[in-house]
Formats: C-alpha cells, sequence, structure tokens
C-alpha cells in the first residue's frame, strides 16, 4: 500500500519538479486527515500541485477562486425556489467535493473565509437550518499569497490552526526550473494524470496511519518540544495542545510513507516545519518567516529525550 | 548586575541589616540609634512609595553631623565603639543610596563585615548563634537579589542553608589552621576602661554579701585527679592586711619569695577564669607554682602581669597540707598587729580579758571560735547595718553575719590580743558540674577568712566562719543558706530540674570556652604536633591551609557536578548512551537534536567500515524504543551490542 504512496508522491513530482519534500509533506497531510494550506508568491505552482494531488489521488475535486466579493452562498451554495415542485431546492455548492481548492484564500473577506474554515472543522455545513455532511474524504487545500502582498486579508491565528500544515514551494532550483522551461505544458501534463489511488484506499491509509505506534519515549520528545516553544521568549505563544496533537498526527502519517510501524524522532523532525510554520511566531527583528528554518532553528534547541 | 532592585530586596535587605546592627543597640549613644532606626524607616517608606532616593547632598549633610556627633560622644573616631558607630551609620545611609543591584551586594558585604563587629564585644553562644542567623538570612538576601522572578522565601532560605553548609568544611579548616595571634586580636583603649567585676583588693562590711547575690562565674577548674573535698577547697585571692576600724584593705604589694614546706603530694590542676579585670589569678592554698607572665607576692598571692580582660587559662599545682612564714620578720609581724587607735573599744576590751584568761595563742583562738559557735551568733547573708564601731556593734548587739563580719570581729580580736592575723578573700568550694566533670567556682562562693601567725607553725588559716556555720565550709554556700531565698534563683539547690540544666548549659559554654574561644597559638602548635607537622610557620601553615581549602573545593565541585548529571535508568536509553559515547570517543558525537536514524547514517558516512553494526543497532535500538517491542531478550541483547561495539 505504500508503495501506491509514494507513486503518488512521484507522479506529482512529474509536474512540480524539484519540490519533492513539500509534495511528501503535502500527501502526509491528506493521510493525516488534515487540512493543507500552500503559501507562495503567485506563479510558483501552488495550484498546479493542488490540482496533482487530487488528480493522482482520485478524488472529486472543486476549485473555489477567492476573491474580495466572494460571498459564503457562493461557497456553501444556495436554496432557490423551483416553480415547478413549488418547493426550494438546495443548489450545493463548490465545497461539496472530496478535494476543495480554496485558491488564494486570504483574498477574501473573513466572512467567506470563515464559511469554508467552519465547513474544515465540522466536516459538514449547515443552510438553512438543515445540515448537511461533506463527502469522505474532505480534504482542503487552501493557497494564499504571503500577506505582505497587497490585496489580503490575513487568516487570524485562530484559523491557520485548523489547517494541519502548511507548505511554502519557493523558487525552484536552476536545474528544475530548466527542466520546467524545456517541458510540456504542465495543463496538458494534468490532464494526463491518471489516478493512481482510489477513493476507499485512501480512507484505508488513513486508518492505518492511525494506527501507527507512538511509544512514550516518542511522546517525551513531543511534550519536550512543546515545552521549549512555551518557556522560550524566542516565540510569541506557545504551541497549543491541538498543535502538539497535529504533530503526532502528521508524524504517523510521515511514518506510515516511510514503511514504520512507529514514529521515531526523525518523523517528527521532518513534518515540524509544516505543523509548526505557521504556529509559531518568532519574537524580534530577525524573525524566521520560513516555516522551515523556525523548525531547523527548533530542532537544534531540542534535545531528544 | 545593573539592573534595579524591586522593592521586596530592598526590604529584605533593611530588615537583615536591621538584624545584624540590633545587638549595638544597647552600645550605641541614643541618638544614634535614633537616627538609624529614622534612616531605615524612611528607607522602606521610599521603597514602597517608589519615590526617588535622596539627593547627595542630604546624604552628605548626614554624614557629616553623624560623623561630628559620633566623634563628640567618643572623642574620638578611631577604636572599638567609634568605629562600629561610625560603620552603623554609614551602613544606613549607604542604604539610601542603593539603587542597583551592585549597590546591594557591596551592602551585603559591609553586613557580613558589621556582623564581625557584634563579635568584638561578646564571643559567647548565643552571640555567635544569632549571628549564624544573621548570615544565612543575608545570605538569602544576598541569593534573593539573583534571581529576575520573585522566588519563594523558604527556597531562598533553603538555598542560603545549602550555601552554609558547604561552608562548614572550609570553616573548620580555617579557625583549624588559620595562623593565630597571641592575645586577643582585637585589644583596644577602651577594654582598659571596663568595670571590673568579682572581687575587690578592699573588704567593708556587706561586700561579700553583695558578691554572692551574683551568679556569674568567676572561674572554672578541672582537676587531674579527685576533687578535694569541699573544707580544702580556699581559692586564695587577695590578702588583706590594713584595717581602718571599718574597711580592710590591701597593702602594696610585697613581691618576695616565700618559702613553704610541705608535706604531702600536691593536687593537679587547670583554672579557666573569667576576666575580672584585676590581676589576681586564683589557686588552691598553697600554690606550687607560677602561671606563665605572673608573679607571686611574699603573701602567696599570684598576680598577672596584665589584668584579666579576657578569660585565661593556666596549669596549676597546689599543696593543701603546707607551713609556711614560721620565720616571718618581726616588721611584718608588726604590720599584722595594727590597729586604728579608738575604734571598737568594747572588743579591745574583751581581747585583753580573753588574753588574761588563756595563756596560749591556741587558746585565745579557740575561745573566740568558741565564743562564735554557742553565744547565739548566726550565718546570714541580710545582717543588719553598722555603724562607726562595726566590730563591736556585730560582736556584742547583731551578732548576725556574713563571712566578712566574722573574719573581721576575729582578726579584729586576734590583734586586740597581740595575735598577729590577716585578712585572706577569695573563694570558698564551687560546684561540681557532674556533665563534664570540672569545678564552677561563682563570685557566690566568695568568701573571707583570716590567717594567724603562731610561733613554730607559721601563719594558720582559720576560718571563724566555720565556726558559725559547719555548712558553708563542708557543702558550700547553697547548703549554708538552704532557708534563705536571697540567692540567686540558679544556685540554690531547691530546684533540680533548674540546676540539671543550668550545669548542662555551663558545660557546653565551659567547652565552647576551651575548645573555640581557648584555640590559642599554643593549642594549634600541639594540634599540628601531634598530626607530625612540628614547627609549623606562617608560612607552612598558610600552604595548609591553601591546599586545604582548594581540597575542599574540588571535593564539593565533585559532588555538586555528580549531582547535575542525569542518572539514567532506561536499560535501552543507557545501552544507547554507552553506544553513543564510544562513538563520541572517535569524534563521532551525537548530537542533542540528532535522531537515531540520522546519526546512523552519518556515522555510516563517516566510517563505512562501522556501517554493518551501527545500523544493526540502530535498527534494534529503534524498535526497542519507539516501537512496541518490550522483549527482555532482546533487551540484554541490545546492551551486548553496545558491549562489544569497538569503534
Amino acid at each position: 500500500m505504500t508503495t501506491r504512496i509514494n507513486k503518488v508522491v512521484e507522479r506529482v513530482g512529474g509536474i512540480i519538479l524539484g519540490k519533492e519534500l513539500q509534495i511528501r509533506l503535502a500527501v502526509a497531510c491528506l493521510l493525516a486527515r488534515g487540512h493543507l494550506l500552500i503559501e507562495d508568491i503567485p506563479g510558483v505552482g501552488k495550484t498546479t500541485l493542488a490540482h496533482a494531488l487530487a488528480a493522482s489521488v482520485g478524488l472529486s475535486f472543486q476549485r473555489v477562486q477567492f476573491t474580495s466579493d466572494l460571498l459564503p452562498a457562493d461557497i456553501l451554495g444556495v436554496s432557490i425556489y423551483n416553480r415547478d415542485s413549488g418547493t426550494f431546492q438546495f443548489h450545493p455548492g463548490p465545497i461539496f467535493t472530496q478535494v476543495v481548492l480554496a485558491d488564494e484564500v486570504n483574498r477574501a473577506t473573513p466572512k467567506a473565509q470563515s464559511a469554508l474554515l467552519e465547513a474544515m472543522e465540522e466536516h459538514q455545513v449547515t443552510i438553512d437550518g438543515e445540515t448537511r455532511r461533506l463527502p469522505q474524504p474532505f480534504f482542503v487545500i487552501a493557497t494564499q499569497n504571503p500577506s505582505y502582498q497587497v490585496g489580503t486579508f490575513p487568516l487570524p491565528e485562530s484559523q491557520l490552526d485548523r489547517f494541519l500544515m502548511r507548505i511554502q514551494l519557493g523558487y525552484p532550483g536552476a536545474d528544475a526550473e530548466r527542466a520546467l522551461l524545456q517541458g510540456q505544458d504542465r495543463r496538458d501534463l494534468l490532464q494526463k494524470l491518471g489516478a493512481c489511488l482510489r477513493g476507499e484506499d485512501l480512507t484505508e491509509l488513513q486508518q492505518e496511519a492511525q494506527q501507527v505506534h507512538v511509544a512514550s519515549a516518542l511522546l517525551d520528545y513531543v511534550q519536550a518540544i512543546v515545552r521549549h516553544t512555551r518557556a522560550s521568549a524566542e516565540y510569541a505563544n506557545g504551541l497549543s495542545p491541538r498543535a502538539a496533537l497535529a504533530l503526532l498526527h502528521a508524524a504517523r502519517a510521515w511514518a506510515l510513507m516511510e514503511s514504520r510501524k512507529h514514529v521515531v524522532p526523525e518523523d517528527v523532525q521532518a513534518v515540524l516545519g509544516g505543523v509548526v510554520g505557521h504556529r509559531l511566531i518568532p519574537t524580534g527583528d530577525g524573525a524566521r518567516i520560513n516555516g522551515s528554518d523556525i523548525a531547523q532553528h527548533l530542532i537544534k534547541q531540542v534535545p531528544i529525550p | 548586575m545593573t539592573q534595579t532592585l524591586a522593592s521586596r530586596h530592598t526590604f529584605w535587605l533593611t530588615a537583615s541589616l536591621a538584624l545584624v546592627a540590633a545587638p549595638h543597640v544597647q552600645r550605641l549613644p541614643w541618638w544614634l540609634n535614633l537616627l538609624v532606626a529614622t534612616l531605615f524607616g524612611w528607607r522602606l517608606y521610599l521603597a514602597r512609595t517608589r519615590l526617588p532616593l535622596p539627593s547627595r547632598g542630604i546624604v552628605m549633610f548626614v554624614v557629616t553631623g553623624a560623623t561630628a556627633g559620633v566623634y563628640l560622644h567618643y572623642e574620638t573616631l578611631f577604636g572599638r565603639d567609634a568605629g562600629v558607630a561610625l560603620l552603623v551609620i554609614m551602613l544606613t545611609l549607604k542604604l539610601l543610596e542603593m539603587r542597583t543591584a551592585r549597590d546591594a551586594m557591596l551592602l551585603i558585604f559591609l553586613g557580613y563585615f558589621l556582623v564581625i563587629t557584634n563579635f568584638l564585644y561578646s564571643q559567647t553562644i548565643p552571640t555567635a548563634l544569632y549571628m549564624l542567623v544573621c548570615v544565612w538570612i543575608i545570605t538569602a538576601c544576598m541569593v534573593g537579589i539573583h534571581y529576575t522572578r520573585a522566588p519563594r522565601t523558604i527556597h531562598l532560605l533553603r538555598t542560603a542553608g545549602v550555601l552554609l553548609a558547604q561552608s562548614v568544611p572550609l570553616m573548620l579548616l580555617m579557625f583549624l589552621l588559620f595562623p593565630r595571634i597571641q592575645g586577643p586580636l582585637w585589644r583596644m583603649p577602651a577594654d582598659s576602661q571596663r568595670s571590673s567585676t568579682g572581687l575587690s583588693d578592699t573588704m567593708s562590711p556587706g561586700s561579700m554579701t553583695n558578691l554572692s547575690l551574683s551568679e556569674a562565674v568567676a572561674f572554672r577548674v578541672s582537676f587531674k585527679a579527685d576533687t578535694p573535698a569541699n573544707r580544702q577547697l580556699y581559692w586564695r585571692g587577695p590578702v588583706l592586711w590594713n584595717f581602718d576600724g571599718r574597711t580592710w584593705r590591701a597593702p602594696r604589694a610585697d613581691y618576695g619569695e616565700p618559702r613553704y614546706d610541705t608535706h604531702f603530694y600536691p593536687v593537679e590542676y587547670t583554672v579557666t577564669v573569667e576576666p575580672h579585670g584585676k590581676s589576681w589569678l586564683f589557686a588552691l592554698d598553697l600554690p606550687g607554682r607560677l602561671p606563665p607572665r605572673s608573679i607571686a607576692t611574699s603573701d602567696f598571692q599570684i598576680l598577672s602581669a596584665v589584668p584579666v580582660t579576657t578569660r585565661q587559662r593556666y596549669d596549676m599545682t597546689s599543696f593543701l597540707d603546707y607551713t609556711y612564714g614560721a620565720d616571718e620578720s618581726a616588721a611584718t609581724l608588726q604590720r599584722a598587729l595594727q590597729l586604728p587607735p579608738g575604734f571598737n573599744p568594747r572588743t579591745a576590751e574583751l581581747a585583753r580579758e580573753l588574753r588574761r584568761k588563756h595563756g596560749s595563742d591556741q587558746a585565745v583562738m579557740q575561745a573566740v571560735l568558741n565564743m562564735f559557735g554557742h553565744d547565739g551568733f548566726s550565718y546570714t547573708m541580710s545582717p543588719p547595718l553598722l555603724g562607726e564601731h562595726s566590730v563591736d556593734e556585730f560582736l556584742f548587739d547583731a551578732k548576725k553575719g556574713f563571712c566578712e563580719h566574722y573574719s573581721s570581729a576575729f582578726a579584729v580580736l586576734m590583734r586586740a590580743a597581740g595575735i598577729p592575723a590577716r585578712i585572706v578573700t577569695g573563694y570558698m568550694g564551687g560546684e561540681v558540674n557532674p556533665i563534664g566533670q570540672y569545678l564552677i567556682v561563682r563570685e557566690a562562693d566568695a568568701h573571707a577568712w583570716t590567717e594567724v601567725w603562731l610561733r613554730g607553725e607559721g601563719w594558720v588559716r582559720v576560718d571563724p566562719t566555720a565556726a558559725v556555720s559547719p555548712a558553708r565550709v563542708e557543702r558550700g554556700i547553697s547548703a549554708a543558706m538552704a532557708g534563705e531565698n536571697v540567692l540567686p534563683l540558679f544556685i540554690r539547690g531547691d530546684f533540680p530540674v533548674l540546676r540539671e540544666l543550668r550545669l548542662g548549659f555551663d558545660s557546653v559554654a565551659n567547652n565552647w570556652n576551651q575548645w573555640v574561644l581557648g584555640y590559642t597559638p599554643e593549642r594549634q602548635r600541639a594540634l599540628l604536633t601531634r598530626a607530625g607537622l612540628d614547627d609549623a610557620t606562617w608560612r607552612s601553615l598558610a600552604l595548609l591551609l591553601l591546599a586545604g581549602t582548594a581540597m575542599t573545593a574540588m571535593l564539593l565541585a565533585v559532588l555538586t557536578l555528580r549531582r547535575l548529571r542525569v542518572r539514567v535508568r532506561d536499560p535501552v536509553r543507557r545501552a544507547y548512551l554507552a553506544f553513543c559515547s564510544k562513538l563520541g570517543s572517535r569524534g563521532l558525537a551525537r548530537e542533542d537534536a540528532e535522531g537515531p536514524f540520522s546519526y546512523a547514517d552519518r556515522v555510516s558516512r563517516a566510517r563505512p567500515d562501522l556501517e554493518t553494526p551501527v545500523q544493526r543497532f540502530i535498527r534494534l535500538y529503534v524498535d526497542l524504543r519507539y516501537g512496541q517491542e518490550a522483549d527482555l531478550q532482546h533487551v540484554s541483547r541490545l546492551q551486548q551490542l553496545a558491549r562489544e561495539f569497538k569503534p
């Protein structure tokens, strides 16, 4: 089964060149039943990554382009009066799908943002007093521009926390960029990209990820990391218990991808950048914005017990 | 160290300095006490309200005023008393300049210094205990200043206590080895003016009685062998020759070589005399040798070369059975017959009558003693006041008196009857402390007796008090005065528990005196000789001290560092750490934050030859530590791999 996951990574890697680590993190996020936030400047392949990921795992896919005039109903759906039947009929919005790509989520108003985020948290939406379940598995990939870009409504910390991981793509390396420039159009490649997993397979893998063993020695390590962020003056806030849980889930998924039955400290270290990058706000002038920089610094400071 | 101080630091520091300075209150002039108290209060008020500290000008003004005041009061700025007064006032003013933690540290060290000044006045156990508490609290203050967040007071006290406990070995080392200086370090001019206690070189009715009210210890004695019987314990002090009708006085000392014959082997003992401000050193009748730096007079007083202003310890031998002075010169005997004319006519009449009735001197003596024993005389600590003819009034009217009355009346009668006589004052008896086996002689044991000169026998001790109250001589003052509630509470025998307690305390105090305060250069040398270090010089002592200090510090450091080492109980983890440290000694130390697989990969890259054993070990380790395996066999296999691993 894990070979199939690696096939997914391989396939997506064929489209997004030179970003294997980010792709693996994205897949781990999917396996851990978390939602993914991709943050970077426009044009580095955020949307392509989301597309490729959805296509290769064989899930239904919808895309919502967030704009400043987007309304919650544009995401969730709306009930329209049907003159033939004489009743209101619900027209589901783009959120009723397995993979939602919320493109440029921080360009929408907080009202529209929160409609999406509530759905992410509850796995259900309530419209006109009626609660509707969302399809399973439900996976949101949101992309956002860095907050210093013009025309953004930065997501508040409480909502950032709902994303299991945040990854940053960054510019491709010189070789990867050359291959990209020489290669085919990415859109064509996406069209040809077949699914190598079925929806049921994914659910099974998600369950398997939850079964990965976590020893108490590993919990010691996770707790040491959390404790360090809380005691240290380098961060505005320490990691919350929810963040600690997220770290554990992500590490489990990573261990599964590494074909291990138990989590080792390296798994925690591997996912740390994705999990804590958007949760820790460094204090001071030379603040490390980059998630992996924060993680590398944190890893060095916490000895493995 | 430049951070400003929290008000709780100021409060604690002020309080602890007040605690240290408190014993000086009794010695400083009242206006200084008032000033210091006001300044303490002012500082606390400023700390509480966070108002700015007073300007330099105000402080300088108070400094000038206080210095002038000290000078006017003591008429000097030097010496112990004026020095302490200045130190206290300056320290208090420094509090008003305390802004940063650095100032506070300075004050803390001044506080330690102030602790020492208290020992210039008193070196007793209570003072030492009190100062120990002070040092403890000051140290806690110092610990507290180094915390940025306020820890609990109990935590500070515990840390300070641990610090003090750690300093105990060093303290002992310094006590034993620090080069000693002969005599007290702090002999100051003020000492000579200190009022003296105890016996004096005069005796008038009532003077002994006053002494009997004091429970102060005069000296302590430890005998080499058994303590002699109470009736033999006559501790010789000033000898009084000159009588003016009311008061007996000692003549100018006549230093001569007294001759004596002894009939018995001597008793050997050690006397530790409390400071009394006079020159007398006490010994049993008759002293057989002289303590160092002392001389004897022809009437067997032992005089120290310098007044006894510090506790002194000397070895003595005495002959309890003796004759001396049979060949006393006529001039001396004439001095022992002097009586002032016109005083005590009735006594003179009685003496003439006795002389007529009895032939020999011995018979006259015995007649007087019989009179004391049978003619209604009584021994009391509250005798009636006597007028001009004190001996007449005592012998014929009052018939009540204390030892000075009996000895004085006896000597006057003897002199009037033509028998040379003189008064000897000193102490009689003492109390054996069963805890510690030594004799305590108190001021209350002060006594006066007489010596008469008999032809062919020389000077013979006659104690007229024995005739009226045999108990005084046989069993001591507390037995003789059992009925009267005049004696100090602690001396009376009617509270056995109190007595026990008092003797226990005295024993502790005696040990303190002997071993702590009495640790003189001689004792230090004796101790070092016994440790095999003959001829210890300043230099060798200093070297020894340095070496000992270094060793103690090292030992403490090792103990402290051992505590820092984390003890690992988990055998799997211990095997892993052993494995890592083996690699570490080959320059491949694991970083703290390096996971097992990353570490194994790094080692394999650096030392491809080790790849197989390292990977095998790491796999097993990860399975045991992070996996679900809990097989003891695997654990011992891991331990074995760690043991056999030879990088």
